[in-house]
């Protein structure tokens, strides 16, 4: 089966025709061509695929495409605004917070969705947060630096 | 993932219209145990029929003795809204990670019955009642076993209603890979008595009648102290063999029991 989907992708308007098996990731990934959006591991662990529906951070391996018709989605490539920087993607970039980048996306979307809900975290709540995205490089200490470095420029 | 039939249902009615009409159909809520089951194909259904968007199943009401959670609320509003019982909003907060918990929900969680899963010993610690788009069921006559429950075939929960209780807890030792329970015990006071409910421990959630008894007569840790459960039957794998988990089991309660008292 097929079906028609529509959603709006980083304030644009977008729609396409998928099996209904399709997740959210092959259509942002393959149907969009938005390869920020990373797929790590395809078993819901890691975060890397991690975007927003209606503002809330949810991993797009595990969601279809289906459940988020008609929904508002954000990935990594909405939030520059004018050729500049989110202070999230600013602070990461600052703080040294990556190494090969893979996590990335996933790190600075979730780390914007925990400010959302917690706008001054300390560093135990960080790390605690963190539970769902998993990163191989940085040994995640300068992420919870750029976080909090974060968490003071956008006013929380 | 294998293909099949996509529907969004606007109503339990419908929802449950749509998966008469299916060979083999499956209600899909948040996704989050079913779709990776899919994919690994443990699962091969012929249908998906939504019920993430049913207004009627979302959301937590809090009534004057009690507080009612649609089945398709997610962890995360639990975690928000269950404010008249702290241990069950904390018990939501301790679910998987903030993702999991944007996206699953109480009625996937315990229609899947998951060994390791937490909200059964919430059910079952606090003794709620399931109501079903036919009935309802106590806690205690839920959960049948290893991925199993009273649910028969096309039967939709609908929502859970927890009673409030005069103090409860629940403290889980997290398998800390994925979060589910390696052992996770709630334990509840209530005007009936006191309730002991065991998850991760067994192939399905149970209660310890022996800690009840004790702690009916003096609600602390010390009363359950030489109270245990036996290894015979319990879980064991690479995590923790069944001889640990017993262990545990006698541990998260005493905690479990400080936390609340
Ligand atoms: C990385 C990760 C970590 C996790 N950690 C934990 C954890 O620490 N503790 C824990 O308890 N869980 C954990 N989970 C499981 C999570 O809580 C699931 O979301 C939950 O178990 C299932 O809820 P769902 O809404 O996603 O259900 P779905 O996956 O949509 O459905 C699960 C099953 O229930 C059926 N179903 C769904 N809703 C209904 C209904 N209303 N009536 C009848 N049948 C229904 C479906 O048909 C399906 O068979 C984790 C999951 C992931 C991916
Ligand atoms: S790719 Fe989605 S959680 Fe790893
Ligand atoms: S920077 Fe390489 S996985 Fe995180």
């Amino acid at each position: 089966m097929t079906i028609a989907v529509a959603m709006k992708v980083n304030g644009k308007a977008v729609s396409g025709q998928v099996e209904a098996r399709t997740l959210l990731v092959q259509f942002l990934r393959e149907n969009l061509r938005l390869t920020g959006t990373h797929v790590g591991c395809d078993t819901s662990q890691c975060g890397a695929c991690v975007v927003h529906i209606n503002g809330k951070a949810v991993k797009s391996c595990t969601t279809l495409a289906a459940q988020a018709d008609g929904t508002e989605v954000t990935t990594i490539e909405g939030l520059a605004r004018d050729g500049k920087l989110h202070p999230m993607q600013e602070a990461f970039r600052e703080h040294h917070a990556l190494q090969c980048g893979f996590c990335t996306p996933g790190m600075v979307m979730s780390a914007i969705d925990m400010l959302r809900r917690i706008p001054r975290p300390d560093e135990a709540t960080i790390r605690h947060e963190l539970e769902g995205n998993i990163c191989r490089c940085t040994g995640y200490h300068n992420i919870v630096k750029a976080i909090q470095a974060a968490a003071k420029v956008m006013g929380g | 993932m294998y293909n099949f039939n996509y529907h969004r249902a606007g109503s339990v009615d419908e929802a449950v219209a749509l998966m008469a009409k299916a060979s083999d159909g499956r209600f899909l809520a948040g996704g989050h145990s079913l779709l990776p089951t899919m994919k690994q194909r443990l699962a091969q259904p012929t249908d998906l029929i939504d019920i993430g968007r049913i207004a009627a199943l979302n959301g937590v009401k809090t009534e004057s003795n009690a507080v009612v959670v649609g089945a398709a609320t997610p962890h995360a509003e639990v975690n928000a809204s269950a404010k008249a019982i702290p241990a069950l909003m904390a018990l939501a907060a301790k679910i998987g990670d903030p993702h999991v918990r944007h996206r699953g929900t109480i009625g996937g969680s315990i229609a899947n019955s998951d060994p390791a899963a937490d909200y059964p010993a919430a059910l079952v610690g606090l003794g709620a009642t399931v109501k079903t788009n036919k009935r309802t069921i106590a806690a205690d006559d839920f959960f049948k076993g290893l991925f199993e429950t009273a649910l028969s075939d096309g039967e939709m929960v609908v929502s859970v209603s927890f009673p409030k209780p005069e103090a409860a807890a629940y403290m889980k030792f997290p398998q800390p890979a994925s979060r589910f329970a390696l052992v996770g015990v709630f334990v509840a006071r209530t005007s009936g008595g006191v309730r002991v409910a065991v998850t991760g421990a067994g192939p399905s959630v149970f209660r310890v009648k022996a800690m009840e008894d004790a702690l009916k007569a003096k609600f602390t840790p010390d009363a359950i102290k030489g109270i245990t459960v036996p290894a015979k039957g319990l879980n064991s794998d690479i995590h923790g063999s069944a001889e640990y988990r017993a262990h545990l089991v006698n541990v998260m309660a005493r905690r479990a029991v400080a936390a609340a008292a």
